[in-house]
C-alpha cells in the first residue's frame, strides 16, 4: 500500500540551511548535506531544498549542493527557489534533483508548467502555492508572502494540475513557523479539488498535527522544517506514532525498536 | 563496465552514484562502440515516452538496443526505461517502443491519484537471484503515471497494488525492467542494483 510521506524541508542560503519564522527572522542551523544524511538515516521519505539566495554566486553554491546531495543521498529530493525557465529546471535536474518546485515563476508565466512537464514529465514538476486567508477566501501570494496575487488558491491548484503539474505543495503562510498545526481546511479543499498528490506545508508543532493533516486534511505528505531541524520531533518517533494511528508509513525494522 | 544510456532525459547522476557506491563500474554514454563493448546496459529514463523514443532513434540507439538484446546482453530498463522495452505506449497517443518485451504501456486507472508518487510495497510472484535479500513487502520509491498493462504471468517477478496491479520488477531471459527507482529506494534499492551487478559478472 502506498505510504504517506514525511518530508523535511531545508531552506538554503549561501550554502547553509536556515529557518525563517513566517518567512522572516532567518536563523542559521546546519550544513545541508550533513542534515540531509541525518534525515535519510532517520527515515525521511523525501527531502526538499529551497534556494533562498538572491545572488548568482549563491545560485552556483546551491547547484554544487544539489550535486553533493544527489551523490550522497539515495532518497528522492525536490529543489525549489529561483527557477525561472526550462533551462534553470534542466540545470538542477541534471545536477541530480528528482523534482523541481515552481512558485513565483509559474504565477508570472503559467505556461512554464506546461513546457517543463512536456520536456521532463509531469512527475517532476511540483507547483508550490503560498496561500493566505483574506476576506474573500484563500488568496495566492508571491515573493515570500508579500504580494497578494488576488488569485483563489483552490482555483490555482486546479489550473496548475491541468497545466501539467504532478504534485501540489500547499504552504499556508498564516501558520508557517507558528507550530499550531497545519492548515487542514485549505489543504483538504485543495486535495478534494485535484487528482494529483498534495503536500501540506507550514504549521507543524507536534506529532498530532501530522496525524490530523494526513487524515482529516487528506494530504498525501506532510512537510516541516524547524521541528525536525531542532530535534523537537524525531522522524522514527513520528512514524511510529502515525502508524499506531492507522496511517500507512514506510518504516525500517530498526526504527520500531 | 555497465553502459548507462545517456539520451538526455532526467536524472541519471544518482543512478551512477549508487553503482559507484557498490563498486560497480559504469559510464554514461551514447557511443555505439562503448555500448557494444559493455557487459550490460542500463536504460534509465524519466519524462515522456515519445520524446525518449525519438531521442533513441536520432542517436541510432533503438536499433542497437534491439540487437544487443537479441544477442543476450543483460539490459535493465528503469522507470520509463522499462516502459521503452515494450511494444507500444498509449501515453498521449500511440507510440511504438523497442518491442524487446511484449506488452503495452497504459495510464494508471482506478480511484487513485496519478502520478503514483511515493513509497509502495512489493509483492513477489516468483524467486529470482535479482530478488536476493529483498523482503516481501519491502518499500520502494515509485514516480510514474503509466504502467505495463498486459499478461505478464511469466516475466512478472514483483508487483505493487495501486488501483491496478502494477508490474514492479520483470525479467525475461537477459532483459530486466524495474518500474520504480532503485537508486532512490534507500537500502532496498541499493540491494537490487547490487544483485543486478552480481548477475552480470
Amino acid at each position: 500500500m502506498l505510504a504517506k510521506r514525511i518530508i523535511p524541508c531545508l531552506d538554503v542560503d549561501k550554502g547553509r540551511v536556515v529557518k525563517g519564522k513566517k518567512f522572516k527572522q532567518i536563523r542559521d542551523v546546519a550544513d545541508p548535506v550533513e542534515l540531509a544524511k541525518r534525515y535519510r538515516s532517520d527515515g525521511a521519505d523525501e527531502l526538499v531544498f529551497y534556494d533562498i539566495t538572491a545572488s548568482n554566486e549563491g545560485r552556483d553554491i546551491f547547484v554544487d549542493i544539489v550535486e553533493r546531495v544527489a551523490t550522497e543521498i539515495n532518497i528522492p529530493f525536490t529543489v525549489g527557489g529561483g527557477l525561472r525557465s526550462v533551462a534553470d529546471i534542466n540545470r538542477v535536474l541534471r545536477a541530480g534533483a528528482d523534482k523541481v518546485s515552481l512558485n513565483s515563476a509559474a504565477l508570472k508565466n503559467p505556461s512554464l508548467i506546461t513546457e517543463a512537464a512536456a520536456k521532463f514529465g509531469s512527475q517532476c514538476i511540483v507547483l508550490s502555492i503560498d496561500a493566505k486567508r483574506t476576506s474573500s477566501g484563500w488568496s495566492v501570494f508571491m515573493n515570500g508572502g508579500r504580494v497578494d496575487m488576488q488569485i483563489d488558491a483552490i482555483a490555482w491548484a486546479k489550473r496548475g494540475a491541468e497545466l501539467g503539474a504532478g504534485e501540489i505543495v500547499v504552504n499556508a503562510i498564516d501558520v508557517d513557523g507558528v507550530k499550531n498545526g497545519f492548515n487542514v481546511v485549505l489543504t483538504k479543499a485543495i486535495a478534494n479539488a485535484v487528482t494529483i498528490p498534495v503536500v501540506a506545508s507550514g504549521g507543524a508543532g507536534e506529532k498530532a498535527h501530522f496525524a490530523e493533516i494526513l487524515n482529516e486534511g487528506k494530504a498525501d505528505a506532510a512537510l516541516a522544517a524547524s521541528v525536525f531541524h531542532y530535534s523537537e520531533i524525531s522522524i522514527p518517533d513520528l512514524k511510529n506514532y502515525l502508524a499506531a494511528n492507522g496511517i500507512t508509513m514506510r518504516r525500517e525494522p530498526s526504527w520500531t525498536k | 563496465m555497465i553502459a548507462i544510456i545517456d539520451y538526455g532525459a532526467g536524472n541519471i547522476k544518482s543512478l551512477q552514484s549508487a553503482l559507484t557506491k557498490l563498486d560497480i563500474a559504469s559510464c554514461l554514454t551514447t557511443d555505439e562502440q562503448t555500448i557494444r563493448a559493455s557487459k550490460a546496459i542500463i536504460l534509465p529514463g524519466v519524462g515522456a515516452f515519445k520524446d525518449a523514443m525519438d531521442a533513441l532513434d536520432e542517436l541510432g540507439l533503438a536499433a542497437l538496443l534491439r540487437k544487443e538484446a537479441a544477442v543476450g546482453k543483460p539490459i535493465l530498463g528503469i522507470c520509463l526505461g522499462m516502459q521503452l522495452l515494450y511494444d507500444e505506449s498509449f501515453e498521449d497517443g500511440d507510440w511504438e517502443g523497442l518491442g524487446i518485451l511484449k506488452g503495452s504501456v497504459n495510464r494508471i486507472t482506478g480511484n487513485v491519484k496519478v502520478p503514483h508518487m511515493g513509497w509502495n510495497t512489493l509483492s513477489h510472484h516468483r524467486t529470482h537471484p535479482i530478488l536476493m535479500d529483498i523482503a516481501e513487502q519491502s518499500y520502494v520509491y515509485f514516480v510514474h503515471s503509466y504502467y505495463i498493462d498486459g499478461n505478464l504471468a511469466d516475466e512478472l517477478l514483483s508487483s505493487c497494488d495501486y488501483g491496478v496491479k502494477i508490474p514492479a520488477i520483470v525479467q525475461k531471459d537477459n532483459i530486466y525492467g524495474i518500474q520504480f527507482h532503485p537508486e532512490k529506494s534507500g537500502a532496498t534499492g541499493l540491494n537490487l542494483l547490487k544483485n543486478f551487478g552480481e548477475l552480470i559478472t
